[in-house]
């Protein structure tokens, strides 16, 4: 095998059947592709394509019937539990679409949580905690548990504790699916933001508005990668919010007038 | 994660439900309190059953005629003749001068109606030697007991018991020089002993006379009723014991016709029985704990279910099986320590309160309280391995869409 030094992922003929007594489902069949470290790619499809599928094998959640899958240079379709617990700690970052905060941890408690499973002692894991709050804009709210904070608010606790150990990948799963337009648009940027530090990003949404916030597009379909769209000119978050806005302004002013 | 952070977490999880964790502990603290009450009691009415018969006096052997039943305290007979027991055989005994022998004392018993000052009491008259008030650890409330002088003489003095002392002179004080009827013969008060009970019998209710005059004025039998020697230390008591054996033998012929009494025997055999006692009730306490123990599983298996998300969330960000096992277990294995600790706590205070409404003493040992705590900590842990490993076998992927 070619050595995939230069990519951050790469995937090969990835399969994932699923027998149901004696029918078999390709849930996907045959995957392969590349990505580089700094990209952005957004998966899409119909339901019932293998998204959730290939989520959870990128994410190390699951293993694949066959086929292989490189991380960060390591082969870890063949690992044990164990390792793959390993994996998911330190290479990647998961972002959900219902946040999956512990209900009585505090937004700073959230945020170590990944920290504690890697050993980190509790003084560098205060610290560390503290500062990506800081970064995702919520530095003054880091006692606050998940039911005082909103939806976009714990949405960024959840990115926060994505990056804590600093992982190789970022993997959204429809992370602006439980959020009205502008929240989205908010994590959109944040996405963008760290995409722009370096960071890789794989976004999986079903919504083309959000998919073309990334350079690129993955296009599945029953269980096979069908087109690979590049976007040429990526939406900018921060310009839409500030369309948004905008627009809020004007209507509030329509509809008061002196 | 290390074990330190497992603590950290599962202790976070149990005080932030305070009520349930409580009400889980709560099988776990009355059975453990139980246990701890119970056995405090069985152990305290062992130690005052063991100081009682100590308090009859240290390291004794008896020498009695007849077969000796298995008994406690004063209440071993002997069955058989009285005319067994030599006074021959104690002096030869005694000019023996065995090792290991401190002193030894002989004993004749014969119950009498005693009179003074118009009063009369039926009671008890011990004709003895003069080593007779240290080896049976009594002491002088006023006056002097009867020497070897006395005895030599055949005096007519006696020594009352207080109860005696005190039906006969109401007040015990006024007895010493006073003269007592016994059968037929007048006798001098020298001396009034200390009053003493030990397991509720009234060690008071005695008149003690030299040996020699009670032979001579009171029965006129050469036999004993019982030879007591006491040896130096109680590592001796067996070993004199079976010299002592082997010299009435020769002397009577039938082993089958005199027994000795060793107090380590009758120690060990107030020990088993209590012992034996706290046993039962440990073990019948103890089915309390396995309930508790039960409790346990149950809210644990509640609590898995219920933190389902949870579970799949911390493996989906690396909690290893092994993890997810040491926080539950941690979590069950708290909850019945910290039940047993209130448990030893609460079963204290309740013996102790027993035991002021009641007679009889509350001793718990060191060993006891470690004994109940390990034995919560077993139930925590064996019931709480099995909600524990189904914990850590979720599948992430699962457990993350469980509703
Ligand atoms: N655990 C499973 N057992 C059996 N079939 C499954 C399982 N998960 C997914 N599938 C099937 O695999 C196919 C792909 O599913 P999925 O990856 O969930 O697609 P998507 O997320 O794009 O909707 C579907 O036909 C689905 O029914
Ligand atoms: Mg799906």
């Amino acid at each position: 095998m070619v050595s995939h030094n230069h990519h951050i992922i790469s995937v090969r003929e990835l399969q994932k059947i699923y027998r149901i007594d004696r029918i078999e489902v390709r849930a996907l069949n045959g995957v392969s592709f590349d990505i580089v470290p700094g990209e952005f790619v957004a998966i899409m499809g119909p339901s019932g394509s293998g998204k959730t599928t290939l989520t959870n094998l990128l994410g190390c959640l699951d293993t694949p019937t066959s086929g292989q899958y490189f991380l960060d240079g390591e082969e870890v379709s063949k690992l044990k539990e164990n390792q793959l617990a390993d994996i998911r700690n330190r290479k990647i970052g998961f972002v959900f679409q219902n946040f999956h905060l512990l209900p009585r941890l505090s937004a700073l408690q959230n945020v170590e949580l990944p920290m504690i499973y890697a050993g980190i002692p509790r003084h560098k894991r205060h610290h560390r905690a503290v500062e990506l709050l800081k970064m995702v804009g919520l530095g003054s709210r880091i006692h606050h548990r998940p039911n005082q904070l909103s939806g976009g608010q714990n949405q960024r606790v959840a990115i926060a504790r994505a990056l804590v150990n600093d992982p190789a990948i970022i993997l959204a799963d429809e992370p602006t699916g439980n959020l009205d337009s502008l929240t989205g648009e908010e994590i959109m940027g944040i996405f963008q933001q760290l995409n722009r530090m370096g960071k890789t990003i794989l976004l999986i949404t079903h919504e083309r508005d959000i998919a073309l916030h990334a350079k690129c597009i993955f296009h599945l379909r029953d269980g096979k990668l069908v087109r690979i769209e590049e976007v040429p000119n990526p939406l900018n978050a921060e310009t839409i919010i500030a369309e948004i806005q905008a627009q809020k302004k004007k209507e509030k002013e329509d509809h008061e007038p002196q | 994660m290390n074990l330190n952070e497992s603590f950290r977490t599962a202790f976070f999880n149990l005080t932030a439900n305070k009520l349930r964790s409580f009400l889980t502990m709560l099988g776990i603290i009355i059975g453990v309190a139980a246990v701890v009450t119970m056995t405090g009691l069985g152990q305290g009415m062992r130690s005052q059953v063991v100081g009682e018969i100590s308090s009859l006096g240290s390291n004794l052997l008896t020498v009695i005629p007849g077969r000796a039943r298995q008994g406690v305290g004063s209440f071993i007979r002997a069955r058989g003749s009285a005319s067994i027991l030599k006074y021959r055989y104690f002096q030869e005994l005694q000019e023996m001068y065995l090792p290991g022998i401190q002193a030894m004392t002989a004993e004749v018993n014969l119950f009498k109606t005693i009179t003074a000052s118009g009063e009369n009491t039926s009671t008890q008259v011990v004709g003895t030697t003069p080593d007779y008030l240290e080896i049976r650890n009594f002491t002088l409330q006023s006056g002097r007991f009867f020497n070897n002088y006395d005895m030599l003489h055949t005096r007519k003095v006696a020594v009352l018991g207080n109860t005696v002392a005190q039906d006969l002179f109401g007040e015990p004080s006024q007895a010493v020089g006073k003269i007592i009827r016994i059968g037929k013969t007048n006798f001098t008060v020298i001396g009034v002993l200390e009053p003493k009970t030990t397991m509720g019998q009234d060690l008071g209710n005695q008149v003690i006379v030299p040996l020699s005059t009670h032979q001579q004025y009171l029965g006129g039998s050469h036999y004993l009723g019982s030879i007591t020697i006491k040896t130096v230390s109680q590592e001796d008591l067996d070993t004199v014991a079976a010299m002592v054996e082997d010299f009435m033998v020769r002397k009577v012929g039938d082993p089958d016709a005199i027994s000795i009494l060793n107090q380590n025997d009758l120690i060990e055999t107030v020990e088993n029985i209590t012992g034996t006692i706290t046993l039962f009730l440990a073990a019948i306490t103890g089915i309390s704990l396995l309930v508790g123990g039960i409790g346990i599983m149950n809210i644990m298996l509640v609590s898995v279910v219920e933190r389902t998300r949870e579970i799949g969330l911390r493996k989906a960000i690396g909690a290893k099986p092994r993890d997810i096992l040491f926080q539950f277990v941690i979590e069950s294995s708290l909850l019945s320590i910290g039940g047993g600790s209130i448990g030893v706590v609460l079963g204290t205070l309740l013996g102790k309160v027993m035991v002021r409404f009641s007679q009889g003493t509350f001793s718990l040992s060191p060993g006891a309280v470690a004994l109940a705590l390990s034995i919560s900590l077993a139930v925590g842990l064996f019931f709480g391995i099995y909600p524990a490993r189904r914990a850590s076998k979720l599948d992430p992927i699962t457990a993350l869409r469980y509703e």
